[in-house]
């Protein structure tokens, strides 16, 4: 996709927001850098101001004190409509028009910034594609007509419509079932990847927060800051009590959630295709020693584990794609390893098939290579931060403060 | 009003009665309807008196008469309440609220009798404009209410997406609030027309004309023809009317709703 806007670095300073009637402020004092091109994910406990802090940014609550800058402009008092047109919005309802095409909703903002219609109607049929819905079959559909997790992506493709350099979400896959929300996550790490925007993400749940930010900003009441690091620091050296009671016990599991499948060495399995004569099948477990085969289709995406005891079944009316078992626990190579195992745990079995966009083989990965990556990473981290310690910089596992983030 | 709530089904009905069939059945009973009225009150041996309004020109003049009246009166209301609704679910006009709810609610509580010879005794004054004023009062409630009710429901969450991605307030209102809240206003305006066009028939006692002339001087001459033209005829036009404003609502109502 061709983006040519950058990223905008977001810099909020003392920002504070008392509601009128109260005494205590709902958002105390929060200083914050946010580096261009960087998920920073807003967690902490139901109440802590984490949702009202973000939606100070684009002005949808207007800041008692304190100032917002964009990119080293000062936005506190600009038009707040022209402001959040430079600001993409999701939320966890989503908030599709419902009496709008899904090709309307998506080309809201190239509309209101005055795009010509050729290129709206080009960059809403790309954004589209790019969250996996045609934009053929589903642009005229209307919202109620699509499933939760279609009007997340078109939610998501709404918001990213007129290439704003920020973009502001809020819990956006929470409304979702955990495998959809999961297949979400995977999907918009891999689209962030291409497009490098600044994104401030709202959650209460610290899995997605270590799964997708680059930094976390662990947030106690009034959005007072506990700590802002990256989620390695984090979990490797949790600044308070209050953060290690909110990362909660079994951190070296959450390190499930750092590591990818990508990042870990990815086994081959033997395959075949229906083609293949069962002879031929029994002659490669043997000469090879093996116990198991995966058995692809012809776009060479997986279908079938088959075992010596499957090929015998194979006949003439029996074809090689209904004996076996199926291929249950399929991941993308963005996914975490948390994804991976809890793939494995669902379908039973010891490893998982790891698949492309088009859902065809790359590889297999299993529980060993999971566990020793998670035995690695928390190697690598304790080294880390030791290293940090003895050459006594102040940063290590610190609360934020605006230098640090600038840096 | 039965009429109204029936159409709010109409979306999940099943094809059980096809839409034409539905559309052209209620013109047909009620041009029916209307021919064997009149064709019976035309046998009849009518006196003098009778004749003077049973005729077919006077009949065509006040049916336009009270047609007149009703769409008239129902424009004003529609010039009113609907501004004034949609002023009343802007945040600042919090205070103010119950006050015109208030004043609407009682104009419609009042009998619409009342306020039709109240609103001629006080202006002392008769005549067409009496009239109208007096429908206005009557029936301004179903516009207003269903106008508030309409804006109110649009789900928060779709008007948050709508101010997020930076639509100005008033955008938001005539992209988003007043589309959605569409087939609720106008259910209320099918409930106010139905209302007027069968209020209109006391336009009569205000120096209005219209229908009400036949039911009135049915009454005095003790004349069951004259008395049964002006009721079949009211009748007939507000099933009529009726029968239009469920064509608009259909017609009207965005899609994907």
């Amino acid at each position: 996709m061709p983006d040519t806007s950058t990223a905008a670095e977001i810099r909020l300073e003392k920002l504070t927001k008392v509601y009128p009637g109260s005494d205590e402020p709902a958002v105390k004092d929060v200083s914050l850098t946010i580096p261009a091109g960087e998920i920073v994910v807003f967690v902490g406990p139901s109440g802590c101001g984490k949702t009202t802090t973000m939606r100070m940014i684009n002005r949808l609550i207007e800041p008692t004190s304190g100032d917002i800058f964009l990119d080293g402009e000062n936005v506190t008092h600009m038009d707040a409509s022209k402001l959040r047109r430079r600001i993409g919005y999701t939320i966890q309802k989503i908030g599709l028009f419902p009496h709008q095409t899904i090709f309307d909703n998506v080309a809201t903002v190239p509309r209101l910034v005055g795009w010509d219609d050729q290129r709206t109607t080009d960059r809403v049929n790309d954004l589209l594609d790019l969250v996996g819905l045609d934009p053929s079959t589903y642009g005229e559909r209307f919202p109620k007509e699509l499933s939760g997790g279609q009007q997340q992506r078109v939610g998501v493709a709404r918001a990213m419509a007129a290439d704003p350099p920020v973009m502001l979400m809020d819990e956006p896959f929470g409304a979702t079932d955990p495998i959809t929300r999961e297949r979400l996550q995977n999907e918009f790490l891999r689209i962030q990847a291409d497009i490098g925007k600044t994104i401030v993400f709202v959650t209460h749940d610290i899995d997605e927060a270590i799964k997708m930010g680059d930094r976390i900003a662990i947030l106690k009441e009034q959005s007072v800051i506990a700590q802002y690091d990256t989620p390695e620091n984090i979990l490797s050296a949790p600044a308070s009590e209050f953060v290690s009671d909110f990362i909660g016990s079994g951190a070296s599991l959450k390190r499930l959630n750092l590591a990818r499948v990508r990042d870990v060495e990815i086994d081959q399995m033997l395959t075949v295709t229906a083609d293949t004569p069962a002879t031929e099948m029994r002659r490669i477990l043997e000469d090879l020693d093996r116990t198991t085969l995966l058995l692809l289709d012809d776009e060479g995406r997986p279908i079938r584990w088959l075992t010596a005891k499957d090929i015998d079944k194979i006949s003439g009316t029996r074809t090689a794609d209904t004996v076996g078992m199926p291929v249950i626990a399929l991941v993308e190579p963005q996914a975490t390893l948390q994804d991976a195992l809890d793939e494995m745990l669902r379908s039973n079995g010891g490893c998982a098939v790891v698949v492309d966009g088009q859902k065809r083989y790359q590889g297999t990965v299993d529980m060993e290579t999971a566990i020793d990556a998670i035995r690695n990473l928390r190697e690598i981290s304790e080294e880390h931060l030791r290293k940090e310690r003895d050459a006594g910089s102040p940063a290590a596992g610190a609360s934020a403060t605006r230098e640090e983030g600038a840096a | 009003m039965s009429s109204t709530t029936a159409s709010a089904g109409a979306l999940t009905e099943g094809p059980t009665i096809p839409r034409w069939l539905r559309y052209a059945g209620t013109p047909v009973v009620l041009a029916l309807v209307t021919w064997a009225t009149l064709a019976w009150v035309f046998s009849q041996d009518l006196l003098s008196r009778e004749t003077a309004l049973l005729n077919t020109e006077k009949i065509v003049d006040e049916t336009i008469q009270h047609l007149y009246l009703t769409v008239v009166a129902t424009l004003v209301v529609l010039l009113i309440a609907i501004p004034l609704g949609i002023m009343l679910t802007r945040p600042w006009s919090k205070p103010v609220r119950p006050l015109f709810l208030g004043l609407a609610n009682l104009g419609q509580a009042t009998p619409s009798f009342g306020v039709l010879v109240l609103v001629a005794a006080i202006t002392g004054n008769v005549g067409n404009g009496v009239a109208i004023f007096g429908l206005v009062v009557y029936a301004t409630l179903p516009v207003l209410r269903n106008t508030m009710v309409g804006i109110q429901q649009v789900d928060d969450h779709v008007i948050d997406a709508a101010r997020g991605m930076g639509l100005s307030p008033l955008q938001v209102l005539l992209r988003i609030e007043l589309p959605l809240a569409v087939p609720v206003m106008l259910a209320g305006v099918r409930t106010t027309l139905v209302i007027v066009v069968g209020t209109a028939a006391l336009a009569v006692f205000v120096g209005g004309g219209a229908l009400g002339l036949y039911i009135q001087n049915g009454i005095q001459l003790a004349s069951t023809p004259v008395l049964v033209t002006g009721a079949v005829l009211t009748a007939v036009l507000a099933l009529a009317i009726d029968w239009l404003g469920g064509i608009a609502e259909d017609l009207l109502r965005p899609k994907g709703l």
